[in-house]
């Protein structure tokens, strides 16, 4: 019964306060970072030289180097020219920059595939480019966006957890605190494991959820 | 069919793509109810002129009228308004792939021409019910076959209540047995009025309806002529030259 107090006790309340912890982080990086890719996707799809060109730098930089590295900048290396990040302000930053990256050449991927000649025919049928690219382009650059960017909502999930390297204490922050605390380090971390597929399935579900409402026959294949 | 009214009228229209003269001056007139045929061999600029006259590509040099009208291209809402007056048919229908046939018809109604959702779909309706697809409205393109697709992009045009159409080899995309489903929907439109042009090779639809048969080849109408004038087996036309030559092939191709 020891086993089972250790965990009702000391495991269950503290990675529950480090999920609330993780979900602070996890939503507004997620849903920000998801905006940001938007923007910059949309950008480099069809924006003007410069700015494509620029979004492309920021894309390539920030999927071309290690998070944990992009965290320490921010975290470590900002003071140094004067600049002083929270360790919760750093780690959402970082997840924001990175996850943007991330979802910027998903929907510049989904822009790229539609058809040019969809185009073409909202033209000849008088649309302006505002309405082609609301009831033509994005509908449909939406749905095939989707699963790229889901994916990679999944991916923040996870690699959340390195905020506790940056002093951020949140669902694994809390857990190893604890193992260490008490030399338990398989059944914690096992336990970490679990609340994190919780959070991953539940993503997912909400993802199918999504996917098949906006579920259209033969769309998206070829 | 055809009257004096001049509906579209296209002057001295050239342009230069990718270091090429591809269009060479070219005019041409289209009358009330008037059908006109571009033919002649590929490359020649049929597609090129064809999206030179709604300014899907914009002409360098040239005027363009839709009747007393000259469109001045960088008027957007003027822009805008022509082409919803001047419906295209491309080779590859070009529907839009996340739309069933209904809203493929009545999305421009309803988001260009602002008209209410319910109006907007009887329309569409009437449209689709025009081309023998009123029991298809609520499927998707990747459940049409080529010529369902096509058919829908013919109403998807029509239902803009169009001045003219401009169709773009509308049959060279679909399987043979296809073919006939779409030139039917074709005649039809012709035998109701609807003004016009037509890029094709089908040669029996060319003898027994066009107005006018227009040759082109290195981006200049070299011929022109009713099918009587340029099919004639005798006059050594151009256009009889080329259409012997494509008789040949479609012969060798069924046997
Ligand atoms: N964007 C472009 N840049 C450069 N050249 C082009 C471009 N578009 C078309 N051309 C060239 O213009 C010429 C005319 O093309 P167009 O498609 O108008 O011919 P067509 O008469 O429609 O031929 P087809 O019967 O094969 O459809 C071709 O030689 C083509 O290579
Ligand atoms: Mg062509």
């Amino acid at each position: 019964m020891d086993e089972w107090n250790f965990f009702i006790h000391q495991v269950v309340p503290a990675l529950n306060r480090g999920l609330v912890q993780s979900m602070w982080l996890i939503l507004p990086s997620a849903s920000i970072g998801l905006c940001l890719g938007a923007l910059v996707g949309t950008l480099r799809a069809y924006g003007p030289l410069p700015l494509r060109k620029a979004c492309d730098i920021y894309a390539t930089v920030f999927r071309g180097t290690p998070l944990l590295v992009q965290l320490f900048v921010l975290y470590f290396g900002l003071p140094s020219i004067g600049i002083y990040l929270s360790p919760y302000t750093a780690a959402v930053l970082g997840f924001i920059l990175c996850t943007g990256a991330y979802q910027s050449e998903y929907v510049r991927g989904a822009f790229l595939s539609i058809r040019r000649g969809q185009l073409l025919a909202t033209q000849a049928l008088g649309f302006s480019s505002m309405q082609s690219m609301l009831w033509v382009i994005l509908p449909q650059a939406m749905r095939r966006a989707l699963p790229g960017c889901g994916n990679e909502i999944i991916y923040l999930i996870k690699y959340s957890s390195l905020a506790y390297i940056i002093t951020f204490i949140e669902l694994t922050g809390e857990g190893k605190i604890l193992a260490v605390k008490y030399f338990r380090y398989t059944e914690v971390f096992f336990a970490i494991g679990l609340y994190y597929l919780f959070m991953v399935t539940l993503a997912n579900f909400l993802l199918t959820w999504l996917e098949k409402k906006l579920y259209i026959p033969g769309f998206g294949r070829g | 069919m055809t009257d004096q009214t001049m509906v579209l009228r296209v002057e001295n229209i050239s342009k230069r793509l990718g270091g090429r003269q591809i269009l060479k001056d070219v005019s041409l007139e289209l009358h009330r109810g008037e059908l006109k045929v571009l033919i002649g061999p590929s490359g020649g600029g049929k597609s090129t002129l064809l999206q030179c006259i709604n300014f899907l590509i914009p002409p360098d040099e040239g005027r363009i009228w839709l009747g007393e009208q000259q469109i001045e291209i960088h008027r957007k809402q003027d822009l805008y308004a022509y082409r919803q007056k001047v419906g295209m048919i491309f080779q590859d229908f070009n529907l839009f792939d996340h739309l069933n046939a209904l809203d493929n018809v009545s999305i421009a109604l309803r988001k260009v021409k602002k008209i209410a959702r319910k109006d907007a779909e009887e329309r569409a309706m009437r449209e689709l019910e025009r081309v023998g697809l009123g029991d298809k409205t609520t499927l998707y393109p990747s459940q049409l076959s080529g010529g369902q697709k096509q058919r829908v992009s013919i109403a998807r045009a029509l239902a803009m209540d169009p001045e003219a159409l401009l169709l773009d080899e509308p049959t060279s995309a679909l399987d043979p047995e296809l073919i006939g489903e779409v030139l039917g929907v074709i005649r039809n439109l012709a035998q109701d009025g609807m003004t016009m042009i037509m890029a094709t090779h089908q040669l029996g639809f060319i003898r027994t309806l066009a107005d006018d048969i227009l040759f082109m080849q290195d981006g200049q109408i070299i011929e022109q002529g009713s099918p009587a004038e340029l099919l004639d087996a005798e006059n050594g036309s151009r256009t009889q030259a080329f259409c012997a030559k494509l008789n040949e092939l479609s012969d060798e191709s069924e046997t």
